[in-house]
């Protein structure tokens, strides 16, 4: 990629992000996961970029892209922050289609001046280049869930299989997905309450797709089905997901996702339990 | 007035069909013109759809193994009809794999094209299926209308480049924005942009190709790094794009700065003229 490499050294420092990748759906893919809001909140340290989306003050999705997803990855302040229209950059980032023909990469190179100037993407396949020029606007303070491991009550890792056909059928017509988590019998069960009943979906502790299973204390939850739906999109992308709980029901989702390069990427979602919360059921 | 037609070929059979499918893409309705050498398929949108024209050319005898027509008289010899497109290309699509396609002009208390298709059977009984599509015929005062569009004079011609990364990207650009901004020079290189409150987008093409210059055209004594440009509603331009199925044998795109975009295809023996009018 010749058209993207080709910067002197004085051009980078103007930049407090440069970041350049050879395979633009190394980025997009993990972007997408977490695509069920207009805007998002880009989060830059030397460790990588976190994009954060939030809805309703209730849920919060994270995707984390480490630096060593990218081929070059310079960020010249301890932290770099700005929000950005994410369905605009989406587009951006597959402008040459999001099935590119076989053998064909698109490459990315993403510089961000600072507080203020927009964040500039040079795109290019098959010497065909693309500039977008994307304002930026004032980063906006993202919820703090405090989810903090020692008030993990109960933790699950599955195979994301496992969860998939499980998301990607829920019966929409009921308004909550309650979780029950136990150490003994039904372990973990999803129950939904819709116009045609109830439905409740159990995984025994040792099926071949539960990878790990720690909980010490019976725990029913329920979430807003509208807004745990939309992680169905991290989860078919995904290949393991941990499901944690704490102590005031908080629900943490973390997918693991593999990028195609091999790498691991990760995107977390955090969702506050329902209001009334219900008499465990016998 | 009279008109019947019968393909054979099964390669003649195919292309028609594209041809058809690519014209249902492009207009919602078309004028059919059927002379004794060719056939064409003509959009001329005035205003109301937003002025996009449409030439499309065919020589009968690469289609056809017979084609008998008689015009309105013999100093006109031709036939002007209405069609809804996508009624033909419907009507082709039971033709796949068909043993002969015959077209014919018929009066069933009203004018209609009649698609019979004989499609292949295992047995000695042949099976034969028949659409009827309504049609208008234009009356001879209003031919004027359809007259082959006047090409003007280019200030920029270039190659397109692939026409699925141009559709893609316009694709794209589509989501952002409703403008775009095509610019080209004579260095074989041709630009879109877009551009909204959010965000600016520009796509580079280079290394497209000029096609050579007729020596009596003005632009010859053109700056060949400078653009000609052209802002267009990026819906026509898509709508032009989401029609081409195959690539063609040649795609051009003329520039005629602030004024239109005229795309030029080739696609073996069928050509395509699409015109679309800048913005104000």
């Amino acid at each position: 990629m010749p058209l993207l490499t080709q910067h002197t050294q004085d051009e980078n420092d103007q930049y407090c992000l440069v970041a350049s990748l050879d395979n633009v759906r190394n980025f997009s893919t993990i972007l997408k996961a977490i695509h069920f809001q207009e805007h998002a909140t880009c989060f830059t340290t030397k460790n990588g970029i976190k994009v954060t989306v939030e809805n309703a003050k209730c849920v919060q999705a994270n995707a984390f892209i480490q630096a060593e997803v990218f081929q070059e990855f310079l960020v010249r302040e301890e932290s770099v922050i700005f929000r950005i229209n994410l369905t605009v950059l989406l587009d951006c980032l597959s402008i040459f289609g999001s099935n590119p023909m076989p053998g064909t990469l698109t490459a990315l190179r993403m510089c961000y001046q600072g507080y203020g100037h927009p964040l500039m993407l040079f795109l290019e396949e098959g010497g065909v280049v693309t500039i977008c020029k994307i304002n930026t606007q004032e980063p906006q303070e993202t919820l703090d869930f405090d989810f903090c491991t020692t008030n993990v009550i109960s933790k699950i890792i599955l195979q994301s299989e496992g969860l998939r056909e499980a998301f990607s059928e829920l019966d929409m017509t009921s308004e909550v997905l309650q979780i029950t988590i136990s150490p003994d019998k039904p372990y973990f069960r999803l129950s939904t309450f819709g116009n045609a009943g109830s439905s409740h979906l159990d995984y025994p502790k040792d099926c071949d797709l539960m990878e790990a299973f720690h909980c010490n204390q019976t725990q029913v939850n329920r979430y807003k089905i509208s807004l745990l739906k939309p992680s169905t999109k991290a989860l078919v992308l995904s290949c393991k997901v941990s499901i944690r709980t704490d102590t005031r029901g908080f629900l943490s989702l973390q997918y693991m996702i593999r990028n195609e390069d091999g790498r691991v990427c990760f995107v977390d979602y955090y969702c506050s339990p329902d209001e009334d919360i219900p008499e465990p059921e016998s | 007035m009279k008109f019947r037609a019968k393909i054979v070929d099964a390669a003649c059979l195919n292309h028609f069909t594209r041809v058809s499918n690519m014209i249902a893409k492009l207009a919602k309705t078309c004028t059919l013109r059927i002379s004794p050498e060719k056939l064409n398929f003509i959009l001329c949108d005035r205003l109301v759809g937003g002025g996009v024209s449409m030439w499309c050319e065919l020589e009968q005898e690469n289609f056809f193994s017979e084609f008998q027509m008689e015009g309105v008289s013999a100093e006109n010899n031709a036939i002007y009809l209405e069609l809804t497109s996508e009624n033909l290309s419907r009507a082709l699509k039971t033709a796949q794999n068909a043993r002969t396609l015959k077209i014919k002009l018929t009066n069933k208390h009203f004018p209609c094209l009649t698609v019979s298709v004989e499609l292949l059977s295992m047995s000695t009984s042949s099976r034969i299926v028949t659409h009827d599509i309504p049609l208008k015929v234009i009356p001879r005062k209003l031919w004027k209308d359809f007259q082959q569009p006047s090409v003007p004079d280019a200030d920029v011609s270039i190659y397109l480049p692939v026409l699925k990364t141009l559709k893609s990207v316009v694709e794209k650009m589509k989501n952002i924005s409703n403008h775009l901004v095509i610019e080209a020079n004579l260095n074989g290189e041709l630009n879109l942009k877009i551009e909204t409150d959010l965000v600016c987008v520009t796509t580079h093409f280079k290394d497209l190709g000029n096609p050579p210059l007729a020596s009596d055209d003005a632009s010859r004594d053109r700056d060949p790094a400078e653009m000609a440009e052209v802002h267009v509603d990026i819906r026509k331009l898509l709508q032009f794009l989401a029609g081409q199925q195959v690539n063609p044998t040649r795609a051009l795109c003329n520039l005629v700065s602030s004024r239109m975009v005229h795309l030029d295809l080739l696609h073996e023996d069928v050509c395509l003229q699409y015109f679309i009018p800048a913005l104000s």
